[in-house]
């Protein structure tokens, strides 16, 4: 990897990126090593992108050759490796900043997931600006890991916790979560797609309602910038959290934007190397942004993988890959119509490339695991929303979700599976 | 052994008979023990409740609850081959059970071979460690019931 490599990254328009060539997805098929992959005997069809992607070689290569070039602990001082790996750790933030369009380099803090993101800012910010009695607002779509950090929050300082309801299509009516929003309300935490039903959320008019109601804002990023992307500054929101193996980057790194001013005003969420300007034993000053959230050795490599990653999005264009996964959904959910078990769970008229669905008396896993002998790669079980399948009455669903790699012969492969799933089962 | 086949061995037609029409899938009045599981990667739940007689043998048992194909079929067959057993004998077969459900020779000291037979059609989970955990749920809630007697009238 070298300086200049890094140094030169796409805009982060979504539209930019690809020019307007088609888009060669046998092409962006060979660039993923796993896909030529047998799995029990037939090639493997992989419809679980939204739980985590597969890797692009090039970030694989950007990881290996970060070691074999490059590696060093990074802060590390005056010698040649530790100022290459830290111009790669920084290279890579600067990179996440273009992509998010942050406006400053130092408002993106490295986390390992989007769940630690949204973890530390529960704990920090709601350390610094929440009380007794003080209001967090989510909506029913959120994922786990949207829920329980507030709920330890609520355990600690007392807040109360709302919920916007789910409608039959799984939308979040902005008014009903407008209603929710009062004068004890400090924070709106929602999600910008749902990963269990694939809905995308209106997040523009709900950051702006919560701030009119003066309200700060999490984002839950984490399937929104595979299909949509963001921008911060457009969208407003005072917190983004995603992770990177969400985006066809490595596992254990992820990201939190965070507004400077509310970073600056949030005290440190773990202590520990890197996160100090002085120690003595009787007072820590501590470290500006971004180094105060980033406490001990991070994720380096991965970070190096994260930023290779995003250069891979924009190469493709999210703008093409959204119209091809949009050409994948279209297609499944017209020909799932026509199985007359199935049912789709989710039908909001605005959905990223993710199915949700239940067939009238086979249960998700023997769904999941008739596809998995045909090597139809699918998720089945509560999809870490369990608030989700309750509003629906399910105890799980199974879900196919298409990623920028997935072909129209995949989903017909995976739908006439799930047509032999009915044969099987349904009498 | 295709990928396929196995599939088929899996949900062979005794398996889908039992978990299209479950044995003894119902409610129970008054128990002598009882317990309820779920499995927390997939939501799924099973209770087991279970009338102990006077002569010390499971008199009756049932099950209820919302699970996949291998749970049902598994609780199914259980309630099947435990009626009429005694505590240690059911103990015995969840041996055997999951000796069968881990790919090993089933035979052992204690007679019950008719029964332990009919367990053999849970076999195909030797391919499919995941689910074992599916079939184990009812067996692993009827032990739980076994160490849970309720309060008598």
């Amino acid at each position: 990897m070298s300086v200049e490599a890094i140094e030169t990254f796409p805009k982060p328009s979504v539209a930019a990126g690809g020019g307007s060539a088609p888009y060669d997805v046998e092409a962006v098929r060979a660039d993923f090593p796993i896909l030529d992959r047998p799995v029990r005997g037939r090639p493997l069809v992989y419809l679980d992108t939204a739980a985590s992607a597969q890797k692009p070689a090039q970030v694989m290569d950007a990881e290996r050759s970060f070691y074999a070039e490059d590696y060093a602990n990074i802060h590390r001082g005056l010698y040649f490796l530790s100022q290459r790996a830290t111009e790669c750790y920084d290279g890579a933030r600067r990179k996440v900043q273009a992509f998010l369009n942050a406006q400053h380099e130092h408002e993106i803090i490295f986390t390992r997931s989007a769940t630690e993101g949204i973890n530390l800012v529960a704990s920090s910010f709601g350390e610094a600006f929440l009380k007794d009695g003080d209001e967090v607002l989510i909506t029913g779509l959120e994922h786990h890991s949207n829920i329980v950090p507030w709920q330890l929050l609520r355990r600690r300082k007392g807040i109360v916790l709302k919920v916007a309801p789910v409608n039959d299509r799984g939308e979040v009516p902005l008014e009903e979560f407008t209603k929710l929003l009062g004068p004890r309300t400090r924070l709106a935490a929602f999600a910008h797609v749902s990963n269990a039903l694939g809905t995308v959320l209106p997040v523009a008019d709900m950051i702006r309602a919560a701030h009119g109601a003066g309200a700060r804002v999490l984002v839950d990023g984490s399937q929104s910038v595979v299909h949509l992307g963001a921008d911060v500054q457009a969208l407003d929101c005072d917190f983004f959290v995603f992770s990177g193996h969400k985006l066809y980057g490595p596992t254990g790194i992820g990201v939190l934007y965070g507004k400077e001013a509310l970073l600056d005003a949030m005290p440190p969420y773990q202590g520990g190397g890197d996160m100090i300007a002085g120690v003595t034993f009787e007072k820590t000053t501590f470290a500006p942004l971004p180094a105060k959230f980033e406490a001990g050795t991070p994720a380096i490599a991965q970070a190096v993988g994260l930023g290779a990653a995003v250069d891979y999005v924009n190469r493709l264009g999210l703008g093409r890959i959204r119209a091809h996964e949009t050409i994948l959904l279209d297609h499944a959910t017209s020909r799932l119509a026509a199985i007359k078990s199935l049912s789709v769970m989710g039908t909001a008229p605005d959905k990223a490339s993710v199915i949700s669905f239940v067939m009238d008396g086979v249960h998700p896993h023997d769904i999941a695991q008739v596809l998995d002998g045909e090597g139809v790669a699918i998720r089945a079980g509560h999809h870490c929303a369990q608030p989700v399948m309750a509003r629906f009455g399910v105890p799980a669903t199974a879900r196919a979700s298409f990623g920028l790699y997935n072909t129209i012969a995949e989903v017909d492969a995976f739908v006439e599976t799930v047509e032999r799933v009915e044969a099987l089962f349904v009498q | 052994m295709n990928a396929n086949d196995r599939i088929r061995d899996l949900y062979q037609d005794v398996i889908l008979d039992h978990s299209r029409r479950p044995r003894n899938r119902r409610a129970m009045d008054g128990p002598s023990h009882a317990a309820r599981s779920e499995n927390p990667s997939c939501g799924d739940e099973v209770s087991v409740c279970l009338q102990i007689d006077d002569r010390g043998v499971i008199g009756d048992i049932a099950f209820r609850g919302q699970s996949c194909a291998i749970a049902t079929a598994s609780a199914s067959l259980m309630t099947e081959v435990l009626a009429g057993k005694t505590p240690a004998q059911a103990r015995t077969l969840f041996d055997r059970f999951r000796a069968i459900a881990a790919g090993g020779a089933a035979s052992a000291p204690g007679g019950m071979e008719t029964e332990t037979g009919r367990l053999n059609m849970l076999s195909a989970l030797r391919h499919f460690p995941a689910r074992e955990k599916c079939a184990a749920l009812p067996w692993q809630t009827m032990l739980a019931a076994l160490d849970n007697p309720k309060e008598r009238q």
